[in-house]
């Protein structure tokens, strides 16, 4: 019994230390007072600023395109990568796959300044293409990473039964393969958007000039003090804490089902 | 036109954009690094400049002090929860990790900024610039800890520590011989995806540090903007990418089965 308070002690104190800023931060996105932690009454005026900020609702759009574009890019460049990854021989597999591996062990800043150098040397401006280019830089290993492990538990035959029937390759490749590795490319795709999301280093060093993202925009509005953005920032963020949390907990739901019902 | 293709060759656009935009930058930093700035000769001045300037070695082992406080916290508080969640018989085990790494999908900079915010209201923002940047490192890279340690220890044989206990181990002897070894593979991804980030991330620092705190990331990044220094700025980052090929080599960070703690189990 004691261990078992202790063990949920624990676990509390854990969710206490990560939940209490956030709620903390949604709490006071409902009062209008600039500081945090004075409560002048129930409003949605935060809301409303920030729902009448065109700046920000524009770089709220952009930011979720981007992710949106790389996203595409980079699962459709990674779902073709790891099939050619999966049937191609040890060694072309291999040299891939180390390639692939350095942007994800690499520090961001390191992966950063590269591209900012290449792009220095190679193309008069930074541009839309630059940016793009580098989200797809960070995102389309992870893809990669989700969709090889669904490769792996197929049916190896299936392809071959494909062919066997009359089907061409690229019909054995869309009608068999892919049905097959779905799932994967879709936690692949979820999850390039969540990084590119996520993004600020590799986004600072290859954005055009003038062109925000949520984090560039937070992050150097933070360092001006008492900037004026600051309290409607603090419905946006209120309102991304809760779209996640809301949709992490949607998508889980029906996993957790599974598994108990395979149990 | 009938398209004839065989499935390997689908691996070239991937293998092309890899060369392109990783391996050809990588190339560039390089060449930056061993080369002179206003002459473009091949030089190690770079390298002499940052190793023999008392502030950027200072920045440099700043950077590592904060870097190990970090992992350090982040292992003390993340074994636990792992240990707690993986072990224990909770019915909601599967809702509860989620919790925890929920945080990992939400963008860091509004993190970072709600913590910010916090500090501010509890009234030491102004106060402990280097608490306040370690704090957001922890806070910021906790999940990062958690998630590969929660995954070693699920799958750790329970039959093992049976034996153990059968054998006549007391439970903490257990813990230290059996538990604790066999965790050492959570541990080591964890500390990788966990110290590397943190020596870099200047915005944690930036925000938390209100500028009084300079780690490595951030001197690069002055390279690269006002110190207007690109070949200095190079021969940083390959000392980090030296870093980090070392100890992915020391750790079999390369192997392929270890899928990228950052992805394995989001979404």
């Amino acid at each position: 019994m004691v261990k078992r308070i202790a063990k949920c002690s624990v676990l509390a104190l854990g969710l206490l230390f990560i939940y209490t800023p956030i709620l903390l931060l949604v709490v006071f996105s409902f009062t209008p007072a600039t500081t945090l932690g004075v409560w002048e009454g129930f409003s949605f005026d935060l809301y409303i600023q920030l729902f009448n900020n065109a700046k920000i609702m524009n770089i709220v759009k952009d930011t979720l395109l981007l992710a949106l574009f790389s996203a595409i890019i980079s699962t459709v460049l990674g779902t073709a990568g790891a099939i050619g990854i999966f049937y191609s021989k040890k060694k072309v597999a291999t040299t891939v796959n180390v390639m692939a591996r350095i942007p994800v062990i690499n520090a961001e800043i390191v992966t950063a300044v590269a591209l900012a150098l290449l792009f220095a040397a190679v193309l008069p401006d930074k541009s839309y293409f630059t940016l793009l280019m580098g989200h797809v830089v960070i995102t389309v290993p992870f893809v990669v990473l989700s969709i090889i492990p669904k490769l792996k538990q197929m049916d190896g035959n299936l392809y071959e039964a494909a062919l066997d029937l009359g089907s061409t390759p690229t019909q054995a490749l869309f009608k068999v393969v892919v049905p097959e590795i779905l799932p994967g490319m879709l936690s692949g795709f979820m999850l390039a958007v969540t990084l590119s999301l996520d993004d600020y280093i590799v986004t600072a060093f290859t954005r055009p000039t003038g062109f925000e993202t949520i984090s560039t925009y937070v992050y150097n509005s933070i360092k001006v003090p008492q900037h004026s953005a600051l309290p409607q920032l603090r419905a946006l963020s209120a309102i991304i804490f809760i779209v996640i949390i809301v949709g992490v907990i949607v998508a889980n739901i029906p996993k957790d089902k599974k598994r108990k019902e395979k149990v | 036109m009938k398209m004839h293709f065989n499935r390997r060759q689908l691996v070239i656009p991937y293998g092309l954009f890899l060369v392109l935009f990783v391996i050809i930058p990588l190339g560039f930093i390089v060449y930056y690094a061993f080369t002179n700035g206003s002459t473009g000769a091949f030089s190690l001045n770079n390298f002499i400049k940052f190793f023999a300037s008392p502030t950027s070695l200072s920045t440099l082992l700043l950077s590592i002090g904060v870097a190990l406080l970090t992992t350090i916290v982040c292992l003390l508080i993340a074994y636990p929860v792992a240990y707690i969640l993986a072990r224990s018989n909770f019915k909601k085990k599967s809702v509860l990790l989620m919790l925890f790494v929920l945080p990992m999908w939400i963008n860091f900079v509004l993190r970072i900024n709600a913590l910010r915010e916090f500090l501010d209201l509890v009234g030491i923002l102004n106060k402990a610039h280097l608490f306040n940047t370690i704090l957001g490192m922890v806070y910021d890279f906790l999940p990062f800890m958690i998630l590969p340690l929660y995954t070693t220890l699920i799958k750790l044989d329970k039959s093992m520590l049976e034996a153990s206990a059968d054998l006549g181990s007391h439970p903490v002897a257990t813990f230290c011989k059996v538990t604790l070894p066999l965790s050492m593979p959570g541990i080591v991804s964890g500390i990788t995806m966990v110290f590397m980030p943190t020596m870099t991330n200047y915005v944690i620092s930036d925000t938390l540090g209100l500028g009084h705190v300079t780690i490595i990331g951030k001197f690069i990044e002055e390279c690269f903007g006002a110190r207007s220094d690109w070949h200095l700025g190079s021969a940083i980052a390959l000392v980090l990418l030296m870093i980090i090929f070392v100890s992915m080599l020391v750790s079999g960070g390369f192997k392929e089965e270890d899928n990228g703690s950052r992805g394995a189990g989001l979404w």
